[in-house]
């Protein structure tokens, strides 16, 4: 009976999504590997270039500019996202009063969307009148320019993504805590352990495939981050919060050069690549327990 | 939890409370702000609640955008996408994890791998074939991108596959046709995947930004995100009206969110730990 095959419902089963699948995900990304080797700009036929595209933006200072700030953002976002939510799960990850209400207060900042805390925090940091300039100068101090000044636009940026983020990392981090089994922490601690080493030599290991996991997904998302720094800074002042996206956006969208944003795509999929390949390898090794 | 070693002390919860308030606080502030006049907004030192409450700034924003325009496009694109991604996914879910035909695992590696497809490298070709085929600035063409998930389907998948074979073979007895199967016994005893896959896709789509960026021009086309970024002025920004806009879109969401709380969280944790 389960031998039998099912090849026509199967079909009809299979065709209501594969077919819309192959159009909007498997063709275009054929036709960016394509249209890389290219140069087209929309309104003449496009034309092949061969490597052109891959050695220009070699020498690309805006593109190596873009790469280099993605991976600041990255180092300053990754691990504020990572400490501030593992704090978070740290000190949740019991029932108290109230437990419950502050999970739910951390992680509601993940569901609002980019574009809204984009402009909450512009606001908030913005130079003259916002909450944190006004605060600072009633007690005398003269607050930084924030999203306007280029020394401090990559860190006005990075704070409200760690703020966005912050209760997801928590949720999955609360969720490996759970995990562990409260034997593994009350034999350390009735063996004299102190409460120090039971958190390094105990949970944090033993929460170590969350992190990991926690930090590929960061990585894969993040070199693709777009909408809260295209809201705040749209790239600038100076191009110094312009990321990868911003510079493949503009170069489609607003120069029209079809080929060349294609062959930035292919390069920021080959890193993605990379990072999910380094996540599979090494995947087996890390994981601790299951 | 019985994690006996941390019971007595209280740090952690004056932490994490105080934490929670300075987490919750750019809320405060933005409702707060969309209540005060454009002198207090921007006043030093800065008042917590306004002197003088005004919903000028609800007013200016309504004359800003067309915001019963924008819930009807933003409601209407996310119904329709989500309840799309759900079929799809449960049909090809279901024929993934109980049926037998060729080239099955070769067609599901496809799934997988389409998967891994980041959406930001494909929005440029994506635009083009959306030129090509005339839906440029159009809800159509916004929301064609989210009628399908590989992910969907390989959660469905998942799901389906838990399904005790027995009920299958008692349906097949009772000469139930897989129609019939997938949709009195498997839609059913997956609903919690459904909803899962459902809170997902929604927020994906309601909250979506770059996509509409690119594809949509007009105004009477847009969705919320879109509009709300578009409130910025070219030098100066009207910001307690701005709050005004972000206060109306949040709330809707907050009280779904607050209905909807462990479901959500346990969507999120399910796309997490099994994506």
């Amino acid at each position: 009976m389960k031998k039998k095959s099912d090849g026509r419902a199967a079909a009809l089963f299979i065709a209501p999504s594969l077919i819309p699948l192959l159009a909007i995900f498997v063709l275009p990304m054929i036709a960016a590997a394509v249209i890389s080797f290219t140069s087209w700009d929309l309104l003449s036929p496009p034309h092949w270039i061969g490597l052109d595209n891959f050695q220009q933006l070699i020498h690309d200072k805006e593109f190596l500019h873009s790469l280099t700030n993605t991976l600041l953002y990255i180092s300053g976002y990754l691990p504020m996202v990572y400490l501030l939510g593992l704090a978070a799960a740290l000190a949740l990850n019991r029932k108290f009063k109230g437990s419950g209400a502050l999970r739910a207060l951390y992680f509601l900042p993940v569901i609002t969307s980019w574009v809204v805390v984009a402009l909450l925090w512009k606001w908030i940091l913005n130079p003259s009148g916002g909450l944190v300039n006004s605060a600072l100068h009633t007690i005398g101090i003269q607050g930084p320019g924030w999203w306007t000044s280029k020394d401090w636009s990559m860190i006005s940026v990075i704070i409200p993504s760690a703020w966005k983020d912050l209760g997801f990392v928590m949720l999955l981090l609360l969720a490996g805590l759970q995990a562990i089994p409260p034997e593994y922490q009350e034999a350390a601690a009735i063996d004299g352990a102190s409460k120090r080493q039971i958190l390094f030599k105990i949970t944090l290991p033993l929460l170590t495939p969350v992190t990991f996991f926690v930090i590929v997904i960061s990585l894969i998302n993040n070199f693709q981050v777009f909408d809260q720094i295209w809201v705040m800074t749209a790239g600038g002042p100076e191009g110094s919060t312009n990321v990868v996206m911003g510079e493949i956006v503009q170069n489609s969208f607003n120069y029209g050069h079809m080929g060349y944003a294609s062959a930035l795509s292919m390069v920021l999929f080959l890193i993605i690549m990379i990072v999910t390949g380094v996540q599979l390898r090494l995947q087996k090794r890390w994981v601790n327990y299951e | 939890m019985s994690n006996v070693y941390m019971k007595k002390s209280t740090r952690p919860k004056i932490f994490t409370t105080f934490f929670g308030l300075v987490m919750l606080f750019p809320f405060v502030w933005m409702i707060t702000s969309s209540l005060k006049n454009s002198v207090e907004a921007f006043a030093t030192p800065p008042t917590l609640l306004p002197k003088h409450p005004t919903l000028e700034n609800y007013r200016h924003a309504f004359q800003a955008m067309d915001i019963p325009r924008l819930f009807v496009n933003s409601i209407s694109v996310t119904v329709i996408c989500v309840l799309l991604q759900l079929l799809t996914s449960a049909l090809a879910g279901f024929a993934f994890a109980r049926l037998n035909f060729r080239f099955k695992n070769v067609i599901f590696m496809l799934y997988l791998a389409t998967m891994m497809i980041p959406f930001q490298v494909i929005i440029v070709p994506l635009f083009i074939e959306m030129r090509q085929l005339g839906l440029i600035d159009s809800l159509v063409g916004l929301g064609l991108p989210s009628v399908v998930s590989a992910f969907g389907v390989f959660l469905m998948r998942q799901a389906m596959l838990a399904i005790p074979r027995e009920l299958e073979e008692a349906a097949i007895l009772d000469g139930a046709s897989h129609f019939r199967m997938f949709f009195s016994i498997a839609l059913p005893l997956c609903r919690p995947t459904l909803a899962a896959l459902a809170i997902l896709a929604s927020m994906s789509v309601w909250n979506s930004y770059l996509w509409p960026l690119v594809v949509i021009f007009s105004p009477e086309k847009m969705t919320f995100p879109l509009a709300l970024a578009n409130l910025q002025g070219e030098h100066l920004t009207d910001w307690p009206m701005v709050m005004a806009a972000t206060t109306i879109t949040v709330i809707p969401i907050a009280i779904t969110y607050l209905i909807l709380q462990k479901q959500i969280a346990q969507s999120f944790l399910t796309a997490g730990l099994k994506g």
